[in-house]
């Protein structure tokens, strides 16, 4: 399995905290799924009201590693500032670098996020960025130190699921040795099993789980699927092929005429 | 002196970061601190003086995606 700057993950499925009906159906969902990351955010605190302070035990008692985000950032500074923020508050190198340009499709601004990750990395930090399937983009971002790609499949919470399968083919194709993390997009378990069956290393999924009318069996649905579609890249699949071929042997056929 | 907490205006007695939180409820608490859009690390927290007007953002960890 691959390595995400040095560490070994328990499981493929990247798992966000958003969105549950309860604390209490998230901790349920991330059990059944058997994430092997934990996806969380920062937001102004109140000193009357707390609220970050029980969401933060609740996911320290789960035992996962955190992976902390820079969401709703639209620029360099503003996400520079946040992943320094988030270092110091979740204790963690990590960073899933967003750099969103567009408003309604939540796109990346990719140039914007080529020059955050290069100050991040310069910094000490393990980005994670969330990216398209451009290979030139990629190639920038693994220039400035990124060791982790996150492009997307589709829109943030769109469910639409893999895109541009081609594009993320051949991106696995570009960058054999680095780990790739389908991040945005996945709407169904077979979405994750696909990205898992064409070789991608990790899915990162939030809405697909916590807006299912039962999360916590969506979520099972989930960690089964990415087993399921890794042990398949492993199997080494068949090559598909235009034309009918009988699996049944034509040898030995009863002549019945 | 007033300053803007997340937004919001508010009256501090407190000349520096770390005081502000104590005064403002978040003593304990897990916290990260930006002044003016710039990050104020917590060991930096009782050097950095507070001026009027100054913008003070506190952020904890929340749920996301």
């Amino acid at each position: 399995m691959a390595l995400f700057y040095g560490q070994e993950l328990s499981s493929p499925l990247m798992l966000g905290t958003a969105l549950y009906p309860s604390p209490a159906i998230m901790v349920e969902a991330f059990r059944a799924s058997g994430a092997g990351v934990a996806t969380v955010s920062l937001r102004r605190e109140s000193g009357a009201g707390r609220s970050g302070q029980a969401f933060w035990s609740i996911v320290r008692e789960m035992g996962i590693p955190v992976l902390p985000n820079t969401a709703g950032c639209h620029t360099v500074k503003e996400a520079v500032t946040t992943a320094r923020m988030a270092r110091e508050l979740f204790g963690t190198r990590w960073i899933k670098l967003e750099v969103i340009g567009h408003t309604d499709t939540l796109q990346p601004d990719v140039f914007g996020l080529v020059e955050a990750a290069g100050i991040l990395c310069d910094e000490g930090f393990e980005v994670f960025p969330y990216t398209t399937e451009d290979l030139i983009v990629g190639e920038r971002l693994l220039d400035a130190g990124c060791k982790v790609l996150m492009p997307w499949g589709a829109p943030i919470g769109s469910g639409l699921g893999l895109n541009n399968l081609q594009g993320l083919r051949t991106m696995r194709a570009q960058f054999p040795d680095v780990p790739l993390v389908i991040d945005a997009g996945i709407g169904l378990p077979s979405h994750a099993a696909q990205a898992m069956e064409i070789g991608f290393d990790a899915v990162l999924l939030n809405t697909a789980v916590a807006k299912a009318g039962d999360p916590v069996a969506m979520a099972r649905a989930f960690g089964l699927a990415v087993a399921a579609g890794r042990a398949a890249h492993i199997a080494d699949p068949m090559e598909p092929s235009d034309m009918a071929s009988p699996s049944t042997p034509l040898i030995g056929k009863a002549f019945l005429e | 002196m007033k300053i803007v907490l997340n937004g919001d205006s508010q009256s501090v007695r407190a000349a520096t970061v770390l005081d502000a939180l104590d005064e403002l409820g978040f003593g304990g608490a897990t916290v990260a601190t930006a002044l003016n859009g710039a990050f104020v690390p917590a060991g930096a927290r009782a050097a950095t003086m507070l001026a009027e007007g100054d913008h003070l953002e506190v952020v904890a960890p929340m749920q996301g995606g």
